[in-house]
């Protein structure tokens, strides 16, 4: 730490100098992603111990799910499209977007109902599933009601952010809190098609 | 920075607040800090009375406690001689249902095995999750941080808020477990299941759900700490404080917040996947229906480990920062004790099965994690001859603060070499759940974190107070604990060579640990006067706290950025956002003055022409 003249180094520029709570919602999405990584850990050792594990696609049947992935997949693509909007100053188009994508996340949801409501006609329950182990039940319902809670989470947080939107709080120079919000919803699609991808299609 | 803060460089006014935004709701980060000093403290006098229960039964299994229990009078004739003797004759004479609390637990005033489980359950418990972390990472994170890089409060203060009182809910919870029929949590603070998957087995039922969902709450209430502490960090330092002008309790504090952001929700969903077990009759756990018990302790020890470095980091860059000031000399190595603790963290991840060499874990796994383990001795050995090579050749003053950081260092290097020697699996086979182990870990819990924790008070006493903490008394403290602790501790690593176990209600009972009977109430002596010695530090803190000498700003002529505040530091901390100028160990620098130099000073240090000092 030699100096020869004073010198004051400015501190490195801070990752996000616009808002705190940007920095602050990545940070807790990087807490999120460990809890639902210790849960597909969780079930990816039960499922490799296990003997009597049924195919899923058999059980679960993925045309629904394909669809409610797809839908998913676009109501990131409203969201984008909604934070984009009022970043050229255009709050009537956010409105409409995230209007959108409210609507994308409530009939993902439905969606969910649906199916929940159908498996367990099916027999398959939390602690119950007559095509094998128990545990499938188990972990399918952990794991997809552990997101659908964030799912719904997600929506109640865009219905926030829709509101404060429909009252003028964001402009083109303030659009951090709609940015913050597309970061949550990204991540849930993400986690979405991990769940997906383990849960149904291998 | 220097942009952002001239933006958000607006200061904090509004002196007149009332009773409860002060007090009890405020989002002052110092306040918050004080909060979590009391949880912990008011915490750390509960895990201590359970340990001396503990203790008690160790050393005389099966006798009557004292004051409370029945007198030999009683028991030999049948004639009541004291109030107590009334009062469990009384007792014995209801139904089981209708008995005390106390009778139910200690019948007569002897500790009953179940009750045992539970005192050694939440000892664990309440010091790991209610004492270290409350006062380590949320009293001093929050009181340092911002204080240190030199801002005015954290990054999100009503989240900073939310997570103090979401802990105390976390501890309201565990403090009912011990008043619901059952009894509290009693599988050990690791709670390995079968055992705790299913309430038949034990008899214990709310207990146990009371002592998870406690858990999933600290948990929340660490993750907001979290998200505060890396956003503050990483975006409100001061002009001029760069990273590597981060005082090293700063760079602790900064890579436990990404610990526990990292493996807190690993430890939630394990204990959702219990509760499930527990409560909704499902097997994550249970082999019987097709779960897997290692999975848990895969699980927990993937968080169980990291933890183990959230309690001691956080001492560890206290211990630096101490060792330098009192040494009057820069830290030896300041990059290198950056880089040992990041590599301690990362290398923390990858350690886990060396607490599973016993557990039917493939034996091949042990190896791989024996040797992640022993990797582990050459940054700690890093930060141990550093720590000399700070004292080397300094002008050591001999301080409270100074003699409690010195403990640390010592008290964790006979920590540290117990833990490479059992980190070896042959030999952990031999002294895997015995009191070796009980031993370690408190050399690195009590020896490391406490003693740290001692340190940090005594020493930022002053600047949290605006008082001195009386330094006789802290020194009648210090001596009395640092010697009875090594008479507590330093014999356990005798009684687990010799075989004894871990977590057994009476060693009485086998015929092989008889020859441990004086041993055991030597060690219980001992610790009855390190927990006699713990009031001495209470009442010097609460004395002190209204009674002590009023401090000056800067009474250890220390460099970092808090000292330069008021004292106490008012609400916002600084009257003008301190520009950084100097890392944080500038003592005795060439051609400056005075023996220190605070990161703030404008005065340049002398070089040769070579731009050397």
């Amino acid at each position: 730490m030699s100096q020869a003249t004073l010198v004051v180094d400015p501190a490195e520029s801070p990752l996000t100098p616009e808002s705190w709570g940007k920095l602050g919602m990545w940070v807790f999405l990087a807490g999120d992603a460990m809890s639902f990584g210790a849960l597909l850990a969780g079930y990816g050792a039960i499922r490799a111990g296990s003997v009597d594990w049924p195919v899923p696609a058999e059980v679960l049947g993925i045309s629904l799910t394909a669809f409610m992935t797809f839908l998913l997949i676009c109501t990131s693509l409203t969201m984008v499209k909604g934070l984009s909007a009022i970043k050229r100053g255009d709050q009537k188009g956010m409105i409409t977007f995230l209007g959108l994508t409210i609507l994308g996340g409530v009939i993902f949801l439905g969606c969910q109902a649906y199916e929940w409501t159908h498996l367990i006609h099916k027999g398959l329950g939390f602690t119950s599933n007559p095509y094998g182990n128990y545990l499938f039940g188990t972990t399918f319902y952990a794991i997809t009601g552990f997101h659908g809670a964030h799912v719904t989470g997600g929506v109640i947080y865009l219905t926030i952010v829709l509101i404060r939107g429909l009252r003028g709080k964001y402009s083109a120079d303030n659009c951090n809190g709609v940015e913050i919000l597309g970061l949550y919803w990204h991540f849930v699609d993400l986690v979405w098609i991990l769940v997906f991808t383990f849960l149904y299609l291998i | 920075m220097s942009e952002a803060a001239a933006v958000k460089d607006t200061p904090i006014e509004h002196a007149h607040q009332g009773f409860l935004k002060t007090y009890i709701f405020s989002t002052d980060h110092k306040m918050i800090a004080k909060q979590f000093l009391l949880l912990g403290l008011v915490m750390l006098m509960l895990g201590g009375g359970l340990v001396m229960l503990l203790r008690w039964q160790l050393a005389y299994p099966d006798k009557p406690l004292p004051l409370i229990g029945i007198s030999e009078t009683y028991m030999e004739t049948g004639e009541t001689e004291t109030a107590m003797d009334r009062y469990w004759d009384e007792q014995f004479s209801k139904p089981e249902k209708e008995q005390s609390w106390i009778a139910t637990r200690m019948p007569a005033g002897v500790i009953s095995p179940n009750f045992y489980n539970t005192l050694f359950t939440m000892h664990a418990t309440i010091m790991i999750f209610f004492v270290v972390m409350p006062i380590l990472v949320g009293c001093f994170g929050n009181f340092l941080i911002p204080l240190m890089i030199g801002t005015r409060d954290m990054a999100f203060p009503v989240l900073n808020m939310l997570s103090f009182w979401v802990a105390v809910v976390s501890g309201v919870i565990i403090l009912i477990g011990f008043f619901v029929p059952g009894g509290h949590a009693a599988t050990g603070w690791t709670a390995y299941p079968p055992l705790s998957a299913d309430p038949t087995w034990t008899g214990v039922d709310w207990g146990q759900n009371l002592w998870c969902f406690s858990l999933i709450f600290l948990g929340i209430s660490s993750m907001m700490g979290s998200i505060n502490y890396i956003t503050t960090i990483i975006n409100m330092r001061a002009p001029g404080m760069t990273f590597m002008r981060l005082p090293l309790t700063i760079w602790s504090l900064f890579i436990v917040a990404i610990l526990l952001l990292l493996a807190l929700p690993v430890l939630t969903s394990a204990l959702a996947m219990l509760l499930f077990d527990r409560m909704a009759g499902t097997s994550f756990f249970n082999a019987s229906g097709g779960g897997d018990p290692l999975l848990w302790q895969h699980l927990f020890w993937f968080f169980g480990h990291p933890e183990v470095y959230v309690l001691i980091l956080p001492a560890m860059g206290i211990g630096s920062e101490i060792l330098s000031v009192f040494s009057r000399k820069p830290i030896f190595g300041y990059h290198a004790m950056v880089y040992a603790m990041v590599s301690i963290a990362g290398l923390g991840w990858i350690v886990w099965g060396h607490h599973m060499f016993q557990s039917g874990m493939n034996p091949a796994l042990g190896t791989t994690f024996m040797i992640s383990t022993m990797v582990i001795a050459v940054p700690s050995a890093i930060k141990t001859f550093n720590w000399l090579g700070t004292l080397w050749g300094g002008n050591i003053q001999f301080t409270v603060p100074m003699l409690n950081a010195l403990a640390f260092v010592s008290m964790f290097v006979i920590g540290g070499l117990s833990g490479i020697y059992m980190a070896s699996t042959p030999v952990d086979i031999f002294i895997h759940d015995t009191y070796y182990i009980v031993a370690h870990i408190h050399y690195v819990v009590f020896g490391g974190s406490l003693f740290g924790i001692f340190a940090a008070i005594t020493f930022w006493f002053p600047k949290m107070f605006g008082r001195m903490l009386g330094s006789k008394l802290g020194k009648i403290h210090f001596w009395i604990t640092f010697a009875a602790f090594n008479c507590t501790f330093f014999p356990m690593h005798i009684l687990g060579v010799g075989g004894h176990m871990r977590r057994i209600a009476n060693p009485l009972q086998y015929e092989f640990l008889q020859q441990f009977e004086g041993l055991n109430i030597f060690i219980t002596m001992s610790a009855f006067t390190l927990g006699m010695a713990q009031l001495i530090f209470i009442f010097n803190v609460f004395y002190s706290m209204f009674k002590g000498k009023k401090a000056e700003d800067n009474p250890w002529k220390a460099n970092t950025v808090e000292w330069t505040a008021a004292t106490p530091p008012p609400h916002g901390n600084f009257a003008e956002i301190p520009t950084i100028y100097h890392g944080p160990y500038e003592y005795n620098a060439p051609g400056i003055d005075e023996d220190y130099l605070p990161q703030t000073s404008q005065a340049t240090i002398a070089t040769d022409g070579n731009g050397k000092q």
